[in-house]
């Protein structure tokens, strides 16, 4: 019965890994590749996880699998925001096909905020001089 | 049966870390390469994982712990690597 549920689990976990790989070869973008290459690392080695857990049905075996599972579930979003920053930091060019670029409209919009500063301390010093004028 | 799961199993995931090693000789930038690395640790740490189930060898777990550790800090390193060369 072990075995049919650990066969289960790791055909599955391999196929999400597969798909994971393949996903990561065919996308046509830095950021559409991290999104497809997170489905191996949470769903693809936690499936191959749980089926090596229910495998060995040991102690040990059972507490190391959930650390790794753990580790690997809390660190990759973290390696993934890292990569994501840099990538848009170094300017690597986004898919053509891409509809939302919330990072660059909010830096635009701290742009314009810094734009209407500089005309309106224009503005205040061209209402100065008919003060100085008074 | 599980024996020959398990060869199946195996023969995916090495297919997928080829496939993973193309995007890492193909990369056009820098981060794609980070990416496909960063798959590669993962994919080592499911096939490691399998293998151990497979042979029954509790060892393989602890290096897997190793390897997942080792490709996270590999991970952030080469990110900030890339980040530090692009503002100097």
């Amino acid at each position: 019965m072990s075995d049919w549920i650990t066969a289960g689990f790791w055909l599955v976990g391999a196929t999400f890994a597969l798909l994971a790989s393949i996903g990561v070869l065919r996308m046509p973008d830095v950021f559409t590749r991290m999104q497809t290459s997170t489905k191996a690392s949470t769903l693809g080695v936690g499936c191959l996880l749980i089926g090596t857990a229910t495998q060995l049905s040991d102690t040990a075996s059972v507490v190391r699998a959930a650390s790794i599972g753990a580790f690997v579930m809390l660190t990759s979003p973290v390696a993934t925001h890292v990569i994501a920053r840099a990538a848009y930091h170094t300017d690597v060019p986004l898919w053509s096909g891409t509809v939302a670029d919330e990072w660059h409209e909010a830096m635009d919009r701290t742009d314009d905020t810094e734009g209407p500063r500089e005309p309106r301390a224009t503005s205040r010093g061209a209402e100065e001089p008919p003060a100085d004028l008074d | 049966m599980l024996e020959f799961v398990t060869q199946i199993v195996l023969t995916m995931l090495v297919g997928a870390l080829v496939i993973a090693f193309a995007r890492v000789v193909r990369g056009p930038t820098l981060a794609d390469r980070i990416v496909a690395v960063d798959l590669i640790g993962i994919l080592a740490v499911g096939l490691i994982v399998v293998s151990a189930a497979a042979t029954g060898v509790q060892a393989f777990l602890d290096a897997a712990i190793v390897i997942a550790l080792i490709g996270f800090v590999g991970t952030v390193a080469y990110a900030r690597y890339v980040e530090r060369a692009e503002e100097t």
